[in-house]
């Protein structure tokens, strides 16, 4: 019964995140506490939710990606990017496109679509390593950002559509933060694919062996880009909230290190990082358990920088527990015994 | 001879073309570029790229790779800084800052190979821990006033009036030589080129499949921390957003030096001219004057790009004609 | 030739999940003495080695080298023992150069340094033994695999060997090559080495052996002088009373000769470059068409061929009478064609998913993306081949990986039954298998043929393909040297093909 229990991938993410949520109710004063003001909610708990918008988008991404057996360290890079293009297209600055808000959110939003064709043809049909591949564009991505914004950090706010812009990623609806609806949107379209077509399987399947599955037919290609390609929309879709938030683009910061966080609330989320079965939902609840362990540590008046430790140390934890040699090894030591004296009596038995 | 000789090197031969193919580039296109001392401040800049390069070529030739060299070195300047401000002892500072990253480097490499942890997730956790570590440390940037590392990171070795080297060439020359003896005359070079071909058969063949792999992950860390001291005495200050993606750097000069991401082939020699390919790229840029300087990164990633897919075509073409027939010798039938 | 044991096995037991590998077994090696180890495949030959090299830890039993218990904990140990053993997979590493690979892990040294000029004068002149000359700092991939088949036995002598395991040595040499290496084994016998042949060339144990122990389902049949056990007697012993019965089934059914069967698929001039030559094939409906030849020949090649997993260079592949370009295997399976292929665990199975996705796979991939086989459908199928194949599971949600290997087998051929195929090919379908589910599966493949289905069959053992096929197709060198029908097929007929070929 424990095992059926551990086995179940939202179980021990659902845990950790309420275990979370108990502690601060214990020690935060007022942390569930929901208000409303100026028509709209406001609290902690909104918060979080705001919050972990970003992350939670590069999440979904991330998932697929993941669960293919490879990688994606390119999401930050592109989240940059894809700020500068929108922050540059609303103010003006690219004269190319005009400025409407439309225009640069499709830009934008394609810009992180071709960076997942990128990635996707160097891993799907040049056949390089995932962690090598977008490697190269971690780090020639941040470079193209710079290069966009020219070195500066744009800001909008003398923009015509800067209101709106800014709405995407700060603003409500009905009285919750516009973010969560994206995020919302973009979560049930993907379940819908995973889940009501052979996605989810075939991609289970070739994360689990990629050979056996091109040879039962699979379109095992085909199926790598594409989850590249979603990685990198959501990667350039939250890196809009992102720029949003702050009006601008700050090419040196933003996402800076997000993949890691994208990584670790996938690992949270309980799908094993060398790929195989996965589930999105998890991962989204890796995301909320990351940035309710940010809130708490803030609301305790710990050092923010504290939180980069913890994470570290969560992840290395993982790692090892999903390992199956490290679980015998440290969990084989109490079987040892009994198995010994199960050796014993049957070589009793066979002398005589 | 001749032929085979090129034959056998032909990777590096290339690599060392195209470093001068830049350099000859450089000096016809700006003024005072093919001045003596620009080409010694190729080891003069990037003495600790090379150094990190030494340490990350014998992972690739193993067959992993180690994404947390960039996060030490930071680490190694932080945790230097710090220390020698509040008055410890220089020479203390840099064997500590050895010994861990030599030991960081050994637990990932165990994590590796016993408990079976990909090498990119372990190292991925390894960068987290040493960049977390950084921040608890502090968030802003500390200086090193400390004598010694003064001393050494002012010392010019003057090889002429208008010529001279800091020890941190020296430092990294003696690497590149070291590694060199060690990967063509030991045993544990040997055996790190055997696992990185094919590890299985290394362990059949009765090598200590687990000691060279978590060796290669302790030698990368040594060569990472190393990589930070000399780092250290060219920046004299630590700062925890320093060095992100010199990872990249270090990988980017193993592969265009000829080291293949597969594991098996490589040498140091032509890492280290990988490195000072990118030196060149980044003097010409500075050259220049209006390019910022993110066009280097731009510009390796390129060459970065260009090696790899080169080298997936070279392996996919070479599967197929190894196959040629072999015509038969005339058979007879006995049985 | 010395009579005291060299090497004693006694009463050798292993378990593995699901499968008795071995149950007190003996075995005895005397010193300057060629012992061959006999068995079909699933036996438990290649588990006794590995037990008594320290790949595998036995469960139960006693080992002797020279009189004195030994128990190897890893191949090295094994190797510092005096046991050296040499693959069928050549287990070298390609990267390095052949007088590297001869001597790693032990290299000669010079004021503390490698000495490479050592290495490659000694290399020089052992392989001079051997009759080959090459130049011996060349990298090693750049050989054929027989070269490489012959530096990995120079290693193993080199290393100063009390007992030399060779593992199915001669499965990619040709005649020449092959009598070469038994000089070198009768060379090494009178030197008082005892050698452990491995095989399943039967002549070729005539041709050297001085002793023969056959073990059959993990059990020892019994230990022989070569000289005293007539060949018929030998191959009765290895598959016992099943090759009774079994022929008399498939006697009945290749007894209506090839008439009127209609061609489901014609490879005209087809070859891959660096896999399979040009060769041209009809495949009838309602027939068992058998691929045979040594390893290395181009059997699997050609099936990866007309499955579209290897991409055709020249020639045209027409099925039904239409030309078809097969670029994946999806195309081939869109058009009715099915591949079990020859390495389940690589190539078959997934491992962490259950029986019932496993089941669907391929049938899921046939209809694409969008159209998805719902749930309960998805169980439905799973449920019927599970009883159809009588596939031993708790339940449809097992994780295949946790099934024996004739189980997994069994789920791997579900699979592409599910998908309704006019083609079905099987690679090597009852490697690995306890003798019980080879028998179903052997019958089962006739079974279809009787209904209508084309089947190609390929397998190492010569014995099981004359059992089933009615038309040989025999192949060496990676290419198709030509066809063989009804009461011409016997091993005799097709070693003669193969030795004789261009």
């Amino acid at each position: 019964m424990m095992n059926k229990l551990v086995k179940s991938r939202l179980f021990w993410p659902l845990i950790a995140l309420i275990v979370l949520l108990l502690f601060n109710a214990i020690f935060t004063k007022n942390f569930f506490s929901i208000q409303i003001v100026d028509g709209h909610l406001y609290g902690n708990i909104i918060d979080i939710l705001k919050n972990v918008a970003p992350l939670a988008l590069l999440a979904i991404g991330m998932t697929m990606v993941i669960a293919t057996g490879g990688i994606d360290i390119s999401v930050g890079s592109v989240v940059a990017i894809s700020g500068a293009l929108a922050c540059s297209i609303i103010d003006d600055r690219m004269k190319i496109f005009g400025n409407g808000l439309i225009t640069a959110l499709v830009i934008a939003l394609i810009s992180g679509i071709i960076c997942g064709i990128w990635n996707g043809i160097l891993v799907a049909k040049v056949k390089i390593q995932p962690v090598v591949a977008t490697l190269i564009l971690m780090t020639a991505g941040r470079g193209i950002a710079q290069l966009i914004t020219k070195g500066k950090i744009v800001t909008i706010n003398s923009a015509a559509m800067v209101n709106e812009y800014y709405f995407i990623g700060a603003g409500y609806l009905l009285g919750i933060p516009f973010a969560v609806f994206i995020v919302l949107i973009a979560l049930i379209i993907v379940l819908i694919f995973v889940k009501r077509t052979a996605f989810g399987l075939f991609l289970e399947s070739l994360g689990t062996n990629n050979r056996s599955s091109h040879l039962a037919g699979i379109k095992v290609d085909k199926l790598i880009l594409i989850t590249y390609v979603v990685s990198g929309f959501m990667a350039a879709l939250a890196g809009i909230l992102i720029s949003s938030n702050i009006k601008g683009a700050d090419c040196n910061n933003a996402g800076l290190f997000i993949e890691l966080d994208a990584i670790l609330a996938v690992a949270i989320g309980g799908n094993s990082l060398n790929g195989g079965r996965f589930s999105i939902t998890s991962s989204i609840v890796g995301a909320l358990v990351i940035q309710c362990l940010t809130t708490t540590v803030y609301a305790l008046g710990v050092q923010p920088q504290i939180i980069s430790l913890v994470k570290a140390i969560v992840i290395i934890a993982i790692c090892l527990f999903q390992s199956n040699q490290f679980r015998e090894a440290v969990f084989g030591c109490f079987n040892h015994s009994k198995k010994s004296k199960n050796l014993l009596s049957k070589k009793g038995a066979q002398i005589s | 001879m001749i032929n085979s000789v090129l034959k056998k090197n032909f990777s590096i031969i290339i690599t060392i073309c195209l470093f001068l193919a830049l350099f000859i580039i450089g000096s016809f296109t700006y003024k005072g570029f093919s001045n003596a001392q620009v080409f010694l401040n190729l080891f003069v800049d990037n003495a600790y790229l090379i150094v990190v390069a030494v340490g990350m070529t014998f992972v690739l030739i193993s067959g992993g790779i180690d994404i947390s060299v960039g996060s030490v070195v930071a680490f190694v300047c932080m945790f230097s800084a710090d220390l020698l401000q509040k008055g410890w002892n220089p020479l203390m500072v840099m064997v500590l800052s050895l010994v861990i990253g030599t030991f960081g480097g050994y637990i990932m490499g165990y994590m590796i190979h016993y408990y079976g942890v990909q090498p990119f997730i372990a190292t991925l956790a390894g960068q987290f821990l040493y960049r977390g570590i950084c921040y608890v440390i502090s968030t802003e940037s500390i200086s090193i006033t400390d004598p010694t590392y003064s001393f050494i990171a002012n010392y010019q070795i003057k090889l002429a009036p208008k010529m001279y080297l800091s020890l941190s060439v020296v430092i990294a020359i003696l690497m590149v030589i070291i590694a060199t003896i060690v990967l063509k005359y030991t045993k544990f070079g040997r055996n790190i080129y055997a696992v990185g071909g094919n590890e299985k058969s290394a362990g059949l063949m009765g090598l200590p499949v687990a000691r060279i792999k978590i060796g290669v992950y302790a030698l990368s860390g040594f060569c990472a921390a190393l990589g930070g001291i000399v780092f250290s005495f060219y920046t004299l200050s630590g700062y925890g957003l320093q060095n992100i993606g010199l990872e990249m750097d270090a990988i980017a000069s193993a592969v265009i030096g000829g080291t293949l991401l597969t594991g098996g082939v490589g040498t140091v020699i032509g890492s280290m001219f990988g490195v000072l390919i990118q030196g060149v790229i980044q003097t010409i840029i500075i050259f220049q004057g209006n390019l910022s300087s993110w066009w280097t990164k731009v510009a390796v990633a390129a060459l970065l790009c260009l090696f790899v897919v080169l080298q997936r075509v070279i392996e996919t073409r070479g599967q197929q004609v190894k196959h040629v027939k072999v015509p038969r010798k005339e058979a007879t039938i006995s049985k | 030739m010395a009579i005291e044991p060299l090497l004693t096995m006694r009463k050798i037991c292993k378990d593995f999940p699901g499968v008795k590998a071995l149950t007190d077994v003996n075995f005895t090696l005397r010193a300057g003495e060629i012992h061959a180890l006999l068995g079909e495949n699933g036996a438990g030959k290649s588990t006794l080695i590995k037990v008594l090299t320290g790949v595998e830890k036995l469960d139960d039993g006693q080992i002797e080298l020279n009189g004195e218990g030994i128990l190897a904990k890893n191949p090295k140990h094994a190797q510092a023992l005096g046991i050296s053993t040499v693959y069928q997979e050549v287990n070298l590493c390609a990267n390095l150069s052949v007088a590297e690979n001869i001597f790693i892990g032990r290299e000669p040294k010079k004021n503390g340094l490698i000495d490479w000029k050592t290495i490659n004068t000694r290399t020089k002149e052992l392989l001079k033994k051997l009759n080959i000359d090459i130049d011996v700092s060349q990298i090693l991939g750049q050989y054929s695999v027989a070269i490489q088949q012959m530096i990995a036995i120079a290693r193993a002598i080199d290393i100063d060997a009390k007992v030399l395991i060779l593992d199915e040595p001669t499965s990619s040499l040709d005649t020449t090559e092959c009598e070469k290496l038994f000089a070198v084994m009768r060379q090494l016998r009178s030197e008082g080495i005892g050698i452990v042949f491995v095989t399943h060339f039967l002549d070729q144990v005539y041709a050297v052996s001085d002793r023969i122990t056959i073990l059959r389902n993990g059990q020892l049949v019994g230990e022989f002088l070569a000289e005293k056990l007539p060949k018929i007697e030998l191959i009765g012993k290895m598959i016992g009373k099943d090759y009774d019965t079994l022929s008399q089934t498939i006697k009945n059914s290749n007894d209506d000769k090839n008439t009127d069967k209609k061609i489901f698929l014609r490879a005209e001039k087809a070859s891959s470059i660096g896999n399979i030559e040009a060769f041209t094939l009809d495949i009838k409906k309602s027939e068992v068409l058998g691929l045979a030849g040594l390893l290395g020949s181009g059997r699997s090649e050609t099936a990866r061929v007309i499955f579209g997993a290897d991409k055709l260079s020249t020639g045209e592949i027409v099925i039904n009478g239409k030309k078809e370009t097969l670029n994946r295997p999806l195309d081939a399976i869109k058009k009715g064609i099915a591949y079990c292929p020859e390495d389940r665990k690589t190539d078959g199975i997934l491992g962490n998913l259950s029986i019932r996705e496993n089941i669907i796979l391929a049938l899921q991939a046939k209809y694409g993306l969008f159209k998805f086989i719902g749930h309960k459908e998805q169980e439905e199928i799973a449920d019927r081949y599970i009883k159809l194949l009588e596939i031993k599971t708790p339940s449809r949600e097992q994780l295949i990986k946790n099934l024996s290997g004739g189980n997994q087998q069994k789920v791997i051929l579900a699979r592409w039954l599910a998908t309704n195929p006019d083609l079905l090919i099987l690679d090597e379908p009852t490697r690995g298998i306890d003798v019980g589910t080879k028998a179903e599966i052997q019958k089962l493949v006739v079974q279809l043929a009787d209904e209508g289905m084309a089947v190609i069959f390929i397998s190492s053992e010569m014995d099981e393909m004359i059992r089933c096929c009615s038309r040989m197709a025999v192949f060496s060198e990676k290419q198709k040297l030509g066809e063989i029908q009804g009461d011409e097929i016997s091993e005799q007929e097709i070693m003669k093909m193969i030795a004789g070929g261009k």
